[in-house]
């Protein structure tokens, strides 16, 4: 200390105030320093890697896991946590098919069906959780088990596709509407995939109400403290029954377009729906170190994950390590929000 | 320099606890600063202060929960220097808290909770009989001297009891030194009284106790000596028999008035009145009037219904029984949200478990807060509108002189005063006919809280409501005083005939001074 010349010490202050704030930098920009360094790695290993039409399949790759991830974050805002986005996605599937094979229903009846269903869980959810009063994570696994389950009844478990021979033995000869699959396969200007603009009319939309809305402060508030939302007098009941019926809602929207892209209604589609949404979500509050859920986060954490397994795919690693990357991708981002990146007291 | 503890410089060898010197800064505010105290066995040592004079910081670093910046303590004439509480207790150093709930758990017998440390500690066997737990909760109620149901769940027993364990069990850990906080707060008088014999019978044994309270009564009762701190000092020592206008008079800097130096009656109607208003079951009907232009302040111990008549005047709360009027109208909200629309605005204690959102949050910066109950009015369209939010603010960061860096700063960034400060520009943000005040004074320093109570009476076409666990606290606010506790509501002026006549003498606070 008594070395210390009058001269070292405002170098010595500096360097100190400079560190934390490179390393405040670092952290808000993490996902997108990473994100960066991954295009320049595997554009470098395949030039495809780069083109616009990779861009766009990697967009649509996450379209789906993006809307799902869109709803679970509207779920968190409200303090919540939205588990059933899965298996809503996957009986979703099950539904437009079966409106279109069985009932003969046409794309605009098919997609209006499915979106009723999916409101109709979304205050299923709600209703388990604001009036019976069951803890969010229980009730929406349980409802997450409990669609699971109800998909596979009304076809006695079988996939459904033009002639499906239901339990009472009667054929089903509907087809798939082509503007339904449209959904899933047609292109804006030949270079947009629909799925893909679906995809950011919903990230706009979600992102002006959490954001730029008295709603969303609302849903924040509730989520943040409840005990303060109710004595501001938002009327906290109303916000998350609108939370989990939006979640639900666009669970379903992420159905419709797996059954448009698929054109048949397999049962076991979306089984990973849910983790990767809810691993889209959670990056999601390490992007712009937000450490809380955010519309933008989810979207950029869901197209992260799409990025990284574009390239691993492209680059030859093995399709069963996707699971365990994603894994670790949730596990580093988890580490930068919650710890890294904590305040200090 | 540093932390001198650990180098401890020895502080003449004495028995019991001694601090020396102790200071502790919390970024902006000098918590203690060069406290001296000392407890000796077999003394009882009341230690009084307003909020925020303290108190709490100098039991935090006895118990090891706080780190002090400067000073050393010791114990029994040795250097004391906790790292954790866990340290503290090694050492004999307790604290029996105010939240009793914590000293056990449900489900767990009174038996059961008493071992609890033994059975953490790994000082028990691995496998435990119910005779045996029996057997030794017993050989540890006896040496408390006292009797326990010890078959009870602990669910099913009152804070009178449940300090009772804690005590026992800081006695079971060989505890030297026990630290009581506002232990009567939550007691009836046949409680307190069975208490006030066991700690007489503990001092008796050669125990130091340090004894916190508002309450004379308790302090006459048990203390041999009593100290006092403001603002971070002990500012006063006194010894038996202590003068208690005095001690009030140490506390808060100057004389006590009874109620605020130029009290006005209010004008006109009442604006709100409650008649065999029973926010719950079991506490006394309430029969309260509120005038325009009047600051109406309600003591009384915690626990005593204070919080719940605010909260039943708020909607948050339905009441048992009883009528509430708000200008002559039958005045019954279901929610918040109805009563904020009828003009009935509740700032709520506890600012950040009942006000704030997370820092990190939308919504948790200071224009944000403010606007939080206002958003359907400022914002009809739905769409939120920065510069009506920074306006609000702006409007109150001058009006309250705001401590802050803007409208954007963050909450957590503020000092206690100035959150404080917020969470009423919250409320007055839109002119209320009524403004509920619960503890706005809790965790706030002195110069935010002159500036709290100012721009609450220069409120003249609002009638308002102050709850303050403190007297003083609600001296400096209100024209008028009542207390509440489990007798129902009545004026507080009675209970302090004694004050006035000894306001004045001085010298009680220099002779008994310590040091």
């Amino acid at each position: 200390m008594a070395a210390l010349t009058n001269a070292d010490r405002p170098r010595r202050a500096d360097a100190r105030a400079l560190a934390p704030a490179v390393s405040a930098i670092t952290r808000r920009y993490a996902v997108f320093l990473l994100l960066a360094v991954l295009v320049v790695v595997f554009s470098t290993a395949e030039p495809a890697f780069l083109g616009l039409n990779n861009f766009m399949s990697v967009l649509q790759a996450v379209s789906v896991v993006a809307i799902l991830a869109v709803g679970v974050t509207i779920s968190m805002a409200v303090g919540g946590f939205d588990l059933s986005v899965g298996a809503i996605a996957a009986s979703s599937v099950v539904a437009a098919s079966y409106a279109m094979v069985v009932w003969r229903f046409n794309a605009a009846e098919t997609v209006a069906v499915v979106l009723a269903f999916g409101l109709a869980v979304g205050l299923a959810n709600a209703f388990l959780i604001v009036v019976v009063g069951v803890p969010d994570l229980l009730a929406t696994l349980a409802m997450n088990f409990l669609l699971t389950g109800l998909q596979l009844i009304p076809t006695a478990g079988r996939s459904i596709a033009t002639g499906l021979i239901l339990p009472s033995g009667v054929s089903a000869n509907g087809v798939f509407d082509p503007n339904f699959l449209a959904i899933g396969r047609r292109r804006l200007f030949d270079v947009a995939p629909l799925p893909v603009l679906a995809m950011l009319v919903v990230a706009v939309i979600a992102f002006v109400l959490t954001e730029r809305t008295r709603i969303g402060r609302l849903f924040f508030a509730v989520g943040g403290n409840e005990i303060a939302a109710r004595l501001a007098g938002a009327p906290t009941a109303r916000l998350k029954v609108l939370a989990y019926a939006i979640s639900a809602t666009l669970a379903a929207f992420g159905g419709v377009i797996v059954a448009a892209r698929v054109g048949r209604g397999d049962v076991s589609s979306g089984a990973s729906l849910l983790l990767d949404a809810v691993a889209a979500s959670l990056i999601g509050f390490a992007v712009l170190a937000a450490r809380r859920p955010n519309v933008f986060g989810a979207v950029v954490g869901a197209i992260f994950v799409g990025v990284l397994l574009n390239g691993l795919t492209m680059l030859n690693v093995p399709y069963y390590t996707q699971d365990f990357v994603k894994g670790a991708v949730l596990v580093g981002a988890l580490g930068l929000t919650c710890g890294l990146g904590r305040r200090p007291a | 320099m540093t932390l001198g503890i650990t180098a401890a410089t020895r502080v003449a060898i004495s028995s019991g606890v001694a601090v020396k010197g102790v200071s502790k800064r919390f970024s902006s505010t000098q918590a203690l600063s060069a406290v001296d105290f000392e407890v000796a066995p077999g003394e009882v040592v009341g230690l009084m202060g307003a909020n925020g004079a303290g108190k709490s910081t100098l039991v935090n670093v006895l118990v090891g929960a706080v780190k002090p910046d400067e000073g050393v303590m010791t114990v029994d004439g040795r250097a004391y220097a906790p790292g954790s509480p866990r340290e503290a207790i090694a050492a004999g150093i307790v604290a029996i808290h105010q939240a009793t709930d914590r000293a056990g758990a449900p489900g767990l017998t009174v038996a059961e909770t008493l071992l609890l440390d033994r059975f953490a500690d790994g000082r028990s066997s691995f496998f435990v009989s119910p005779a045996s737990i029996r057997r030794r909760a017993a050989a540890i109620a006896e040496r408390a001297g006292f009797s326990l149901a010890l078959d009870r769940d602990f669910a099913d027993i009152g804070p009178a009891e449940r300090q009772l364990i804690a005590i026992a069990r800081a006695l079971s850990s060989d505890a030297r030194v026990l630290i009581f906080d506002e232990p009567t707060a939550s007691l009836s008088s046949t409680e307190a009284a069975r208490l006030f014999d066991v700690i007489e019978a503990l001092a008796a044994k050669g125990l130091a106790i340090v004894y916190i309270s508002h309450r004379t009564p308790d302090l006459k009762r048990l203390a041999s000596r009593v100290v006092v701190l403001r603002g971070g000092r002990v500012v006063a020592g006194f010894r038996r028999p202590v003068d208690f206008a005095a001690t009030l008079k140490a506390m808060i800097g100057r004389p006590v008035e009874s109620a605020h130096p130029d009290a006005r009656a209010g004008r006109g109607a009442p604006v709100l009145e409650t008649r065999g208003l029973r926010p719950r079951s079991g506490v006394p009907p309430i029969d309260l009037e509120l005038r325009a232009g009047e600051v109406t302040a309600i003591t009384g111990p915690l626990g005593g219904g204070k919080s719940s008549l605010l909260l039943t005047l708020f909607g948050a709360i339905l009441p048992v029984e009883g009528e509430m009027r708000l200008n002559g109208v039958s005045w019954r909200p279901r929610s918040p949200a109805e009563a904020i629309a009828g003009g009935v605005h509740l700032a709520a204690e506890d600012r950040r478990r009942t006000s704030f959102v997370p820092p990190d949050w939308p919504g948790g910066s200071l224009s944000a807060s403010i606007a939080l109950p206002h958003l359907r009015r400022w914002f009809p369209h739905g769409f939120l509108i920065p510069a009506v939010e920074r306006a609000a603010a702006l409007t109150a960061i001058r009006r309250l002189d705001i401590q802050t860096s803007g409208p954007d700063a963050r909450l957590h960034t503020l000092s206690g005063g100035n959150q404080q400060k917020v969470v009423l520009a919250r409320w007055l943000a839109e002119r209320p006919r009524v403004l509920l005040l619960d503890e706005p004074f809790q965790g706030v320093d002195v110069g935010a809280r002159a500036d709290i109570a100012a721009a609450v009476r220069a409120l003249d076409d609002v009638a308002t409501l102050v709850t303050a666990s403190d007297p003083q606290e609600a001296l400096e606010v209100a024209d008028r005083i009542f207390v509440l506790d489990a007798q129902g509501l009545r004026p507080f002026a009675s209970e302090n005939e004694t004050r006035g006549r000894a306001a004045l003498e001085t010298n009680g606070s220099t002779n008994g001074r310590l040091d």
